[in-house]
């Protein structure tokens, strides 16, 4: 081994060069998650999944189903009729259980998978502060969910745009609603359905720091999920199911109604934003302060 | 490995800290749900009883009257109690105001509810809230109140009481307070003002001798009147599970819902009731509870399909109309905007009736109705808490003076959860009237049209559904005009959104071969991508007389329209619709065709009117009030997320200020001793949240150049140390000297130790060398320092480097990591188990390696369950057995200068003989056969000769060195690691 020099060590006692808020970098962890199959399959179905539905509706037959759903399963007729309302229909198709399951594995996998490798224990070696660690991971994993919807909603409106016209959009709850304003409505759906997917994030966040068992955190997030939304059909619980996190998920749809009905959705990111911040705060609690045996 | 499997089950051993907080959880939770759904007990009783009243004109003729009677807990003679009499609607008894009793009496009042005379058990016939029967029961109500010592009295016999009702009852409520000066205060609910002009409504201001009937409402009312569905409660306001088959639009009648023909079903309950109607006649089948006088003039109206002065003047008396002058009692008006039967209308003659005596009057519209139901959530919310507070002021006479402000409210949409519809509350101070305060003209267009009157009404538009339910007011009716029986006037598209808020108005003309017309006026809202939507289905009917037959000369009429609460949107258009039938209303038998045309030339060309006809025009006034949105409980939650939102920012600003602070102060200084030592462990001790010691004391130390063996058994702590010493774990006690700097979990200090720990840790999707780049990456230092060149040299992998680490063999895994471990060539290298999976010749080269890495003024420390690999790799050695240290020091102190030797021999007793007699040489105590001798400096040939010479014969000749000898002395021959104590 060819001797080096040793450049001086700094005051707080780290190698030369090391400083710990440039540990692990958000670009440096983005690439970490970006290499791997299943970030990569991920966003790729988000991608595949609108182009998959718009293939199924032009094999579609001339049935008569009776898709149920109220005043709001009119939204699967009105589905072709523009850009907007083909993204409308993916979003509302992918909502209630694929886009759970994608926020949870990015925010569920991120630590437990690293913890199960055996890199966990390297990267504290760093040493890479466990707050920063942590940090970084969520902000990363929080960063893939939102483009995996960005990407799925992207994808079914230029798609849709291309298929169906650029058109104004239209529900049986409301008048048209003009496609500039459609857009923007778009856009605040988006917007709460990802506050109200930051509780399963911060679920599965939870989780992941919790066990090692990637499968683990990212199926127990879901699972506590679909558990929520079950009993959010029991109305026997009364004023209970108002506190359940997936009460106001669907709250979403007074946003198509004119003028929006926002009340709802103020509730639900309430209660969203109250779930996540318990998570995450145990999260953190927790990952400072505990003995990595992994 | 058994031991960890058992580690980790005894962690999850329940220990006392968990129960205690696990129980805590379950009890907290427990006690939420249970607080969430315990049955509320009421703080009320409640006390039925037929209560016998003398009414009718000479205050002698007795009835019975089924009543209950809600006291609040802990009103006594000492405590009286407010009162409220509960009026029901049309059609119901006292169950049907049930909620709104309860209601009340938590509210602290004694409430009165009673089922009214004609009605469910009670006796007597209906007089319609005839003044000398329903509202003098009332009033006797009231003595009854006031001979109560529990009840609140303003005077001798006068009790503290309001009285509340919707429809029927509201009308008792109005009639009651104009008749009996001891009402305090009154809620009148969907109610009428003249009871003849509800039935016989003209719109350009006739009187109900000439009015339309409105033949659905009417026959629905004398159907339901000895049936037991309620035609307006105050909790279930035309409550739709109440209406009557879905056909009793058409003749109401005919089809009176499940009680079947009128007084079927009821003898029984009179035959019960002595006294019930006068001399106990059983009921006539044509009438059934109704007093002859008002089942005549029904029967009359329904026939020729118009009033009559007699009928006229009976209506009259039952409508507070004609004695708004005489109620004193503060008056709360609530009337719905879905409601073709009592419109807005009424409660506007109403209240000017009663503000012109000086009474206060307050006055508010919702969405709902005899047509809308109760209702959205918001609407209910608000009237309940505008009735709550007049009736706090005025009756309990506590809380402040509830402001005259005039609430009303629009329909905004669906609501998305619970697929119900949303209203938004809007408030002005001053009441303006159906007028409204202000006013947009619209032109509206279209050539005179020619229209048929069909035959007995038949087939006929249908505007509105009576008892349409809640949906009504947004579907805005079930408009279906008819071919050839209606004609239309357009607006061009409004410019801009218009609030309408009142009664529109447009002018009209009209020509008729009889010289009559009736006629029925619609104003419908065009959307331009939708349906044109009347708004809760309202109609203006009109009776012309006098027309002549050519339209140019007939005379302008001006229609008021029914009073909405609707935004018209820019972009919509007006349209005036005048049709000559419509479902729920009585129309001309004959045949005619009638023409109608606006009142005037148009102002401006419309398109898609036929060009070339002669184009009519008029303006349609539309009243507009420009109110303020009401705070609805929406906007505290909307402040409560922004202060959420805020809460957590700072909370998350000042954590991150404290962690930075605790962090400045951090002892950052040198331990001046150990300043230039790569570790020093001090007292080392760790011990899990279980109770397992894993680590009960260790000290030692690693200098410059040295490279340090941590020797001992499979669970004897080594890892634990390492783990502690890599800041993954938390030390009980003790400390670790880095360099003089402290160790905690992630000291900065710990970028000078270069790691394995527990083996390698590698992404499995990545190649060795991405791997390696990606943790260099991760420590944010320079790539110059890395030197990559190195450490690949080290690992040796050749062209394996660029193939994915999930196919490495565990060897190849191991110097990967190491390599990974000597990245950036840290003074202190800690390597747990470095030969592990390693070929002979790698082991070797590894021993070189790591000897030469110390060189440099480095440190090595090496943990190792193996004699031989520290013997010949390390320079100084620490045992560690059942978390403790039992050696420590150089290697070569540790065997000692004089290694001890073992012989295999033929005679172990000769050979131990002829050792004894050697000098200096001790044979030591052993087992197994073999002999194991200290030459104490003899040397070893020279003790073979010596056993050869006597005859002893040798087989093998082993050097036994002292470290093993300690090593197997302390751990025995039992190896059992610590992790089994």
């Amino acid at each position: 081994m060819t001797a080096t020099e040793t450049r001086a060590p700094d005051a707080a006692g780290g190698a030369a060069g090391y400083r710990p808020r440039a540990t692990l970098a958000l670009a440096a962890e983005w690439r970490r998650q970006a290499s791997r199959r299943r970030t990569q399959f991920a966003l790729g179905f988000m991608v595949l999944l609108p182009l998959i539905i718009l293939v199924a509706f032009e094999f579609e037959g001339s049935g008569d189903d009776d898709n149920g759903g109220g005043e709001f399963g009119s939204l699967i007729e009105l589905a072709t009729t523009g850009g907007l309302n083909f993204a409308l229909f993916a979003l509302l198709v992918s909502s209630s259980f694929l886009l759970v399951v994608v926020v949870a594995l990015f925010c569920g996998d991120t630590v437990a998978s690293e913890a199960s490798w055996g890199s966990l224990r390297y990267l504290l070696a760093v040493p890479v502060p466990r707050a920063r660690l942590l940090a970084v991971k969520l902000v990363v994993a929080l960063g893939y969910s939102l483009l995996a919807l960005l990407l799925l909603a992207g994808t079914a409106l230029l798609a849709g745009t291309l298929r169906y016209g650029w058109s104004p959009l239209s529900s049986t709850v409301a008048a048209q609603i003009p496609a500039g304003e459609g857009l923007l409505r778009l856009l605040g759906i988006l917007g709460y359905l990802a506050v109200v997917l930051l509780v399963v994030a911060g679920l599965a966040f939870l989780l992941s720091v919790t066990t090692d068992a990637a499968l683990g955190a990212v199926g127990g997030a879901v699972l506590l999920w679909i558990l929520s939304s079950i009993l959010d059909q029991i109305t026997a619980l009364g004023v209970l199911r108002d506190f359940l996190p997936t009460h106001y998920s669907s709250a979403w749809l007074g946003l198509l109604s004119t003028p929006v009905q926002t009340d709802d959705i103020v509730k639900g990111a309430i209660s969203a934003i109250c779930y996540a911040t318990v998570f995450w705060s145990l999260a953190f609690w927790r990952f400072t302060r505990k003995d990595v045996v992994s | 490995m058994p031991s960890r499997l058992l580690a980790r089950l005894r962690r999850a051993r329940p220990t006392r800290r968990r129960v205690v907080a696990g129980s805590t959880v379950v009890v907290l939770l427990a006690a939420l749900v249970g607080w969430a759904v315990w049955p509320e007990s009421p703080p009320y009783s409640t006390t039925d009883s037929m209560i016998t009243v003398r009414s009718g004109p000479d205050g002698a003729q007795p009835v019975e009257l089924d009543t209950r009677f809600y006291l609040p807990d802990g009103a006594s003679a000492t405590r009286p109690v407010p009162a409220v009499l509960l009026a029901h609607g049309f059609g119901g008894t006292k169950r049907s105001v049930e909620d709104d009793a309860e209601d009340l009496a938590g509210l602290g009042y004694a409430v009165l509810t009673y089922t009214a005379r004609g009605f469910g058990r009670s006796g007597g016939e209906i007089h319609l809230d005839h003044p000398d029967y329903e509202v003098r029961d009332a009033a006797r109500l009231l003595d009854w109140l006031a001979e109560r010592p529990d009840i609140r009295k303003d005077a001798a016999g006068d009790p503290r009481v309001g009285v509340v009702g919707g429809s029927y009852g509201g009308g008792l409520a109005l009639l009651l307070a104009a008749q009996d000066q001891r009402v305090d205060a009154i809620v009148p609910m969907i109610t009428w003002n003249d009871l003849a002009r509800s039935f016989l409504p003209e719109s350009t201001g006739r009187e109900p001798a000439d009015g339309v009937f409105k033949k659905g409402w009417a026959g629905i009312f004398f159907g339901s009147g000895s049936g037991t569905g309620g035609l307006g409660g105050l909790g279930g306001l035309g409550a739709p599970g109440a209406a009557p088959g879905g056909d009793s639009g058409n003749d109401g009648n005919e089809d009176s819902g499940g009680d079947g023909g009128p007084g079927a079903g009821q003898d029984p309950v009179l035959g019960a009731v002595p006294g019930a109607a006068p001399g106990g006649t059983p009921a006539d089948p044509a009438c059934g509870r109704f007093a002859a006088d008002v089942c005549a003039a029904y029967l009359r109206i329904a026939t020729t399909g118009r009033g009559d002065p007699a009928a006229v003047e009976l209506l009259r008396r039952s409508s507070p109309a004609g004695v708004l002058d005489r109620i004193k009692a503060p008056t709360l008006l609530i009337q719905g905007a879905a409601d073709t039967l009592f419109p807005l209308a009424e409660a506007d003659a109403n209240a000017r009736g009663i503000a012109a005596g000086g009474t206060p009057v307050r006055v508010a519209w919702f969405t709902g109705g005899h047509d809308g139901g109760e209702g959205p959530q918001t609407d209910q919310d608000r009237l309940r808490f505008l009735m709550a507070q007049w009736l706090e002021h005025y009756v309990k006479g506590s809380g402040e003076t509830p402001s005259g402000s005039f609430t009303w409210s629009r329909i905004a949409g669906f609501d998305a959860l619970d697929r119900g519809l949303v209203a938004t509350g809007f408030s002005v101070t001053d009441y303006p009237g159906v007028g409204g305060t202000a006013a947009e003209s619209i032109p509206v267009a279209g050539p005179a049209q020619r229209i048929a009157n069909p035959p007995a009404g038949n087939p006929a538009a249908i505007s509105a559904l009576p008892f349409g339910g809640g949906f009504s007011s947004l579907l805005d009716g079930v408009a279906g005009d008819l071919p050839g029986q209606h004609a239309r006037f357009e607006s061009a598209p409004l410019d801009r959104a218009v609030d309408v808020v009142g009664s529109p108005t447009v002018t009209l003309r009209a020509a008729s071969p009889t010289g009559e017309a009736v006629l029925f006026v619609k104003l419908y809202d065009v959307d331009p991508n939708g349906p044109a939507a009347l708004s809760n289905g309202l109609v203006a009917p009109i009776r012309l007389t006098g027309l002549p037959a050519d339209v140019a000369t007939a005379t302008p009429v001006r229609v008021t329209l029914p009073a909405i609460v609707r935004r018209i949107e820019a972009g919509h258009r007006l349209r005036i619709v005048v049709a000559t039938s419509d479902q729920g209303y009585a129309t001309p038998v004959e045949p005619a065709t009638y023409t109608v045309a606006l009142a005037g030339p148009a102002t401006e060309a419309v398109p898609g009117m036929p060009a070339g006809a002669a184009l009519t025009g008029a303006e349609v006034s539309l009243p507009t009030v420009v109110g303020e949105p009401i705070a609805t409980p929406a906007v505290a939650w909307r402040w409560a997320l922004v202060g959420l939102v805020a809460a957590i920012v700072l909370g998350l600003v000042v954590v991150v200020a404290v962690l930075r602070r605790r962090h400045r102060r951090h002892d950052t200084s040198v331990h001046p001793e150990y300043a230039d030592t790569p570790l020093v462990v001090r007292d080392l001790r760790k011990e899990y949240a279980d109770g397992f010691v894993a680590v009960s004391r260790i000290d030692f130390e690693v200098h410059r150049g040295q490279v340090v063996g941590l020797l001992g058994p499979n669970g004897a702590g080594k890892t634990t140390t390492l783990r502690v010493l890599m800041g993954l774990t938390q030390p009980t006690t003790g400390e670790i000297h880095v360099f003089g700097h402290r160790l905690v979990p992630g000291s900065p200090v710990l970028s000078r130790i270069g790691a394995l720990v527990e083996g390698p840790g590698f992404l499995p999707h990545l190649s060795g060398l991405e791997n390696l780049r990606a943790y260099w990456r991760a420590t944010g230092r320079p790539w110059a320092d890395a030197h990559f060149e190195e450490a690949l040299e080290i690992a040796g992998l050749g062209d394996s480097i660029h193939r994915k680490t999930k196919k490495y063999s565990h060897g190849m895994r191991q110097r990967l990591a190491i390599a990974q471990a000597m990245l950036g060539l840290p003074e202190l290298l800690v390597l747990d188990e470095p030969t592990d999976g390693l070929d002979p010749p790698q082991i070797a080269e590894m021993r070189r390696v790591l000897r030469r890495y110390a060189t440099d003024g480095r440190a090595v420390l090496v943990s190792s369950h193996l004699l031989a690999e520290v013997e010949q790799t390390c320079t100084h050695a620490v045992v560690v057995h059942k978390g403790q240290i039992v050696a420590a020091g150089r290697v070569e102190e540790i065997v000692g200068e004089s290694p001890s030797t073992q012989f295999d021999v033929s005679d172990v007793d000769a050979a131990r003989a002829v050792l004894d007699r050697l000098a200096g040489v001790r044979v030591l105590p052993e087992t197994n056969g073999a002999l194991v001798v200290d030459t104490n400096g003899t040397a070893r040939s020279e003790v073979v000769a010596e056993l050869v010479r006597a005859g002893v014969g040798v087989d093998r000749v082993m050097p036994r060195r002292r470290l093993e000898d300690a090593f197997l002395a302390l751990v025995g021959e039992n190896s059992r690691g610590s992790g089994d104590r």
